[in-house]
């Protein structure tokens, strides 16, 4: 087990530094100079742009750039291109505004998508299952963009509540109550609407893994010496069906970051894919790369919870 | 081999041998016809070909059918199934049959026949970057699969990294030095080939020892490569590389998929790598088939089925992904039309003019829902194991 982790980690380790190596190049390689952010901007000068050069290494090699940026990321010293404000602090706000909506996201998808899986497992090929299963095809298929629009305009003509941005511009001072409502309204569209997919796909695979489970022998075994139909559901098939499922909350850490660039736009959500958005739209390269790189983490961490979860839960595994 | 003559089997009193009563088509067909959902989304899927062919072809030229460019300012946001007010436009204006048939946008301009040009537009991006990502996987994947336990030797290795390093120089256009180590990568070539031929004689040294040194297989190489492009964020990578890159339509057909093919490339080993063993591919390597012949007429036709499904249903992530960057206005360039683009512009006129939202979004839906079912339907299709319990 221990050795399993040494190794795993050193793997992740190396995975991360040729990742950081692309997206570096990536980045840097692409056309157009990063000086010239705004080259329309009639105060910036040529001499400006030489003291920015000069300012972000940016007239020196590749690899030392490569190696000041990093540098300065490790020790917290990154600042962004546009208002020189720390990267990590500004990162660091906009997560605690993405958080939220990945909290409720997360708790939508997983609370929803089990209820839904097991009793289309259990009434297979009836109506219940196969309306399911087309409104899960659906909602995959359903782009995200018009899908929130279509929300908005239900809720907004329906139910005459704001939902756009994190509170109503304007609000003021109300009393608690009216002041939670607000958020909890706000909250909602976005979240549900970056549940969808994970939703659809996850019912689907909850559903097939209890198929499964399901017609395996010791569940007939079950069945034949007269366990009630309850309790195989739940207590003999549930728990083996479950298996796969532990292992992938470690693959939900990434959405912390990815969360979705077109929902936190179309929402003016002030959260880190907005941000990132704004940052790609800008060139500011350290937002990109840091936001880039901390994903990488994430990503990494997350398979590797996994791995470790699986090992835990599954001895067939351990090795 | 000579095809045995009825009369052959007359004379013997042999059995004639017994063909499968369907082949794999008929079978497959039947099938799919019983699958009532994948049979929707193949009339869909064929339709919206048909749509967007007629669509490349009514819609371009000098002088096209159905103009998606012309510019009414007099007959701004009129819904859908109105018919054109022929007394106030030069005749040069009228829409084709006088009448709107999905409305106009915020400019005059005809949404039905912006919706054709723009179906081509989601038609080719889907296919053409799905086509990258499947060739990529199919080679990247069938390499490591095929001759994957090869290690590669250290000078192998060497050689790679100074002929990429140089070619990544000349791409950044420090060419000196780049044609330099090209030069360099040349004369190692021509080395090591020297090293090779002299030490077939006999000479074996410390030096020719280091320099065949078993230092990883092929295999491992590129699925480390595989787990390294999965830990980028794939929407915010494509979306980053569009924004740096001027925008045209292939370049995000290029980058979606180069960034898309990692599935790809995992089912593909996977089979290979089953299908390596067997014994139809021992008996061909045995009557001394070449590698590559193994590898294209016995191999990939096996292995191409799940390939396929997946591919079927990336093409309806790619069209969603070009929809959401033009969405983003990082698409295909303003005056052409796509759906995402259409949805774009219309969404600042929600309340007043929904069908502009409506009418793209719709058919969006309609054809990555068609794409999934399809897909999934053909998943059924080819698993065996599902096949006998229907």
């Amino acid at each position: 087990m221990l050795s399993f982790i040494a190794r795993n980690s050193i793997q992740k380790v190396i995975t991360l530094f040729f990742v950081s190596v692309i997206s570096f190049l990536v980045i840097y390689l692409a056309p157009g100079e990063p000086s010239q952010v705004d080259p329309l901007n009639p105060k910036f000068t040529p001499e400006m742009v030489e003291r920015f050069r000069q300012q972000f290494h940016l007239d020196q090699p590749l690899y030392v750039q490569y190696a000041f940026f990093y540098g300065d990321l490790f020790t917290g010293k990154t600042v962004s291109w546009k208002d020189n404000q720390p990267v990590l602090k500004k990162v660091w706000e906009r997560f605690k505004n993405s958080l939220w909506l990945f909290v409720v996201g997360t708790l939508l998808t997983w609370t929803l998508s089990f209820p839904i899986g097991i009793r289309s497992a259990i009434f297979r090929g009836g109506m219940y299952d196969r309306s399911a299963t087309f409104f899960s095809y659906l909602l995959i298929s359903i782009p995200g963009f018009f899908f929130a629009y279509v929300l908005i305009i239900l809720v907004v003509t329906t139910l005459h509540v704001p939902v756009i941005d994190m509170e109503t511009f304007g609000l003021g001072d109300p009393p608690w109550y009216r002041w939670i409502m607000d958020r909890v309204w706000h909250l909602l569209l976005p979240s549900l609407l970056g549940a969808t997919g994970g939703i659809a796909v996850l019912s689907r695979y909850v559903r097939s893994q209890m198929m499964e489970v399901e017609s395996q022998d010791y569940v007939r075994t079950a069945r034949a010496k007269g366990v009630p139909e309850e309790q195989v559901h739940y207590k003999h098939a549930l728990r083996n069906a479950l298996l796969p499922f532990v292992t992938m909350f470690g693959l939900i850490l990434p959405g912390l970051i990815g969360g979705s660039v077109i929902i936190e736009s179309i929402f003016a959500w002030p959260g880190m894919g907005r941000m990132a958005y704004e940052a790609i739209l800008a060139r500011d390269y350290p937002i990109v790369l840091t936001v880039n790189f901390i994903s990488a983490v994430l990503v990494l961490i997350g398979t590797f919870i996994s791995d470790v979860l699986y090992m835990v839960v599954d001895p067939r595994i351990r090795l | 081999m000579k095809a045995y003559s009825e009369n052959y089997f007359q004379k013997t009193g042999m059995e004639r041998p017994l063909a499968p009563r369907e082949t794999r088509w008929r079978e497959g067909w039947r099938l799919l016809k019983r699958n009532r959902l994948a049979f929707a989304g193949l009339v869909i899927f064929i339709l919206f070909f048909l749509i967007a062919l007629a669509g490349l072809f009514l819609t371009s030229g000098t002088k096209p059918v159905f103009d998606p460019a012309v510019v009414r300012l007099e007959e701004k946001l009129r819904p859908p199934l109105s018919n054109a007010k022929l007394e106030i436009l030069s005749s040069d204006r009228v829409p084709r049959l006088g009448l709107y048939l999905f409305g106009t946008d915020e400019l005059g301009r005809d949404v039905f026949s912006r919706m054709l040009q723009g179906a081509w537009v989601s038609l080719t991006v889907g296919f053409v970057a799905v086509g990258i990502a499947v060739l990529i996987g199919i080679l990247l994947g069938g390499i490591s699969g095929y001759y994957g336990q090869n290690a590669m030797r250290a000078d192998q290795i060497f050689l790679g990294a100074v002929l990429l390093l140089s070619g990544g120089l000349v791409l950044m256009g420090i060419t000196f030095f780049g044609v330099v180590l090209l030069c360099v990568g040349g004369v190692l070539l021509v080395f090591f080939q020297w090293v090779k031929k002299r030490a077939s004689k006999g000479v074996e040294t410390a030096w020719t020892r280091f320099l065949w040194m078993r230092a990883i297989s092929i295999d491992t190489l590129i699925m480390r490569f595989v787990d390294i492009m999965l830990c980028f964020p794939s929407f915010f990578l494509i979306l980053t590389v569009v924004a740096l890159l001027p925008a045209s339509i292939y370049n995000i057909m290029i980058v979606i998929g180069l960034t898309s093919w990692m599935g790809t490339t995992r089912f593909v080993r996977a089979e290979f790598l089953s299908l390596r063993d067997q014994d139809f591919v021992t008996a061909a390597r045995a009557l001394g088939v070449s590698n590559w012949r193994i590898i294209f007429r016995h191999m990939i036709p096996n292995a191409i089925a799940p390939v396929l499904v997946s591919a079927t249903i990336s093409i309806a992530t790619a069209i969603l992904t070009e929809a959401g960057l033009s969405f983003l206005g990082l698409g295909v360039p303003p005056p052409h039309a796509t759906w995402g683009n259409i949805l774009s512009d219309g969404k600042n006129f929600i309340f007043d003019a929904p069908w502009l939202t409506f009418i793209p979004g719709v058919a969006i839906l309609i054809v990555v829902l068609s794409f999934n079912l399809f897909g999934e339907g053909l998943r059924d299709i080819l698993n065996p194991r599902l096949r006998e319990r229907s």
